[in-house]
């Protein structure tokens, strides 16, 4: 299987609260909340890493779950996001762009 | 507001977090509008060192909705470098403007940097009455070329209108010209006292007659029996919420670093220059008083049959005098929607008489000076009677 690879889309607006991901999408002003594991995801979404080594080093650990279960999740989650157009996916790396060059905090 | 923006902002509420800021990046303007609350002079304003590492602490406090404005925000020349850096730290980015200095090109990089909304001001759609207002010749035309490039390269644009005696018949005639540039409009009937207190721009707000013909208006209010509909019963849920989100999840910062709990409520609690944002926004004493004020600790309000509908604003009761008083621009609201005066518009009525008893009473020492000459004159009672009828 090919490596994917997800970044956050820079045209979205993004906050953490209490732990979870407040995001608007940049195309229509939509607000979207990500649960935990969702918002590990989305702030290891820098473009660079494969979604394979962001479950296993940033999911696995947190949360007790078979890597090849949270691998799936995880990915069905990413195409799920990137449908909204808060993440992008490739199977490419994704070169940073500007304006998604800080993280969200 | 969305169901999910409601449960958002009752979490902020919960974990004291300020969800919404607006920063007015300055007071200057290129427009002179008769109606403006703000000194236009620049007393200080923040560098962009001073911002950047305002919008840091911003960010880390947990703010997500940055609103800039000003006075005109593209008047500051380091605007760009500004709005890159907010959306560098992910805030959702709205600006205020008059958009007259808005070219293709700044067009194109708002899109750019993904600017969630920009909200223009047009208070007419026929150029004698717009620049007669904003007081610049040209302008109503160089805001809507503005609007349409800005709508063209698909984002979102908001077309603020106030309503004041200037265009009191002009509000149909901004709809119908947002409709056609196929953008939002709001329409604001409440023009607010200058921050340093005078109120001389309060008299360019419309009368009554006018609130009446615009909330009952469907086309800006919808169902007109539900937006003007006697207000129900006060339950006890109601007197324990919150009077507005000022101090609660929202606040204002000036240009000069001010912070107050909103641009319509100027008590001072701190400034970023000398504070941290946070700091002050959880710890300062009046932030903290303005916090904990609940709708039954209002003076007058708690009485009044409008309590649980009213649109009553802290910041202008606060500029009348009173935090937890009442503000006559929203009681005025209130009647001209349902036809029933409020608690504060009857307590003053009734004090009208006793003015004149206070009138009656400065003429006192004249009856002193009779009863001195004719100890059993009876004429000031009788004069007082007439006075009170």
């Amino acid at each position: 299987m090919n490596k994917l690879y997800v970044a956050r889309n820079p045209r979205v607006a993004a906050r953490s609260l209490d732990g979870e991901m407040m995001i608007m999408s940049g195309q229509d002003s939509t607000l979207f909340t990500l649960n935990k594991t969702a918002t590990i995801l989305w702030q290891a979404a820098d473009g660079a890493t494969p979604l394979d080594e962001i479950v296993e080093h940033k999911i696995c650990p947190e949360f007790d779950i078979e890597f090849a279960v949270a691998l799936q999740d995880a990915e069905t989650l990413a195409r799920e996001l990137a449908s909204h157009e808060i993440l992008q996916v490739s199977e490419q790396p994704i070169p940073p762009r500007n304006a998604a060059s800080g993280e969200a905090r | 507001m969305s169901d999910l923006m409601q449960e958002v902002t009752e979490k902020a509420m919960a974990l004291g977090v300020p969800l919404a800021v607006q920063v007015d990046l300055t007071y200057r303007c290129n427009e002179r509008c008769v109606h403006c609350y703000l000194d236009h002079h620049d007393h200080g304003e923040m560098n962009t060192t001073e911002i950047k590492h305002l919008l840091d602490q911003m960010a880390e406090a947990g703010v997500f909705i940055l609103t800039l404005s000003g006075g005109e925000i593209f008047l500051r020349k380091d605007f760009f470098a500004i709005l890159e850096y907010a959306r560098q730290l992910m805030f959702c980015v709205k600006l205020k403007t008059n958009a007259v200095l808005i070219r293709e090109q700044d067009a194109l990089r708002i899109r750019e940097l993904g600017v969630e909304s920009i909200q223009v001001s047009i208070y007419s759609h026929r150029p004698e009455v717009h620049d007669a207002i904003t007081l610049i010749p040209g302008s109503l035309k160089r805001s809507v070329d503005a609007i349409r490039f800005l709508k063209s390269l698909g984002l979102k644009v908001i077309i603020a209108n106030v309503l004041m005696i200037q265009n009191r018949q002009d509000y149909p005639g901004v709809h119908a010209l947002a409709a056609e540039l196929g953008v939002e409009c709001t329409l604001d009937p409440t023009v607010t006292p200058m921050m340093d207190g005078n109120r001389s721009t309060v008299s360019l707000g419309v009368d009554h007659s006018a609130l009446r013909e615009v909330f009952r208006d469907p086309a800006l209010v919808g169902d007109v029996d539900e937006f003007c509909a006697i207000p129900a019963k006060t339950g006890e849920t109601e007197l324990e919420a919150i009077p507005c989100s000022a101090g609660h999840t929202a606040c204002y910062v000036s240009p000069y670093g001010d912070v107050f709990p909103c641009v319509q409520f100027p008590v001072p609690t701190g400034n970023v220059r000398q504070q941290r944002f946070v700091d002050i926004w959880r710890h300062s004493e009046r932030m903290n008083e303005v916090r904990s004020i609940r709708v039954k600790d209002l003076t007058t309000c708690t009485q009044c049959s409008h309590v649980s509908s009213c649109t009553r604003c802290p910041g202008l009761a606060y500029m009348e005098g009173n935090m937890r008083g009442p503000s006559s621009q929203d009681c005025e609201k209130s009647f001209a929607k349902t036809g029933i005066p409020s608690a504060n518009m009857l307590a003053k009525k009734i004090a009208a008489p006793n003015l004149i008893q206070i009138k009656t009473a400065q003429i006192r020492p004249v009856r002193i000076q009779t009863e001195q000459m004719q100890p059993l004159d009876a004429r000031p009672v009788a004069a007082m009677s007439s006075a009170t009828a």
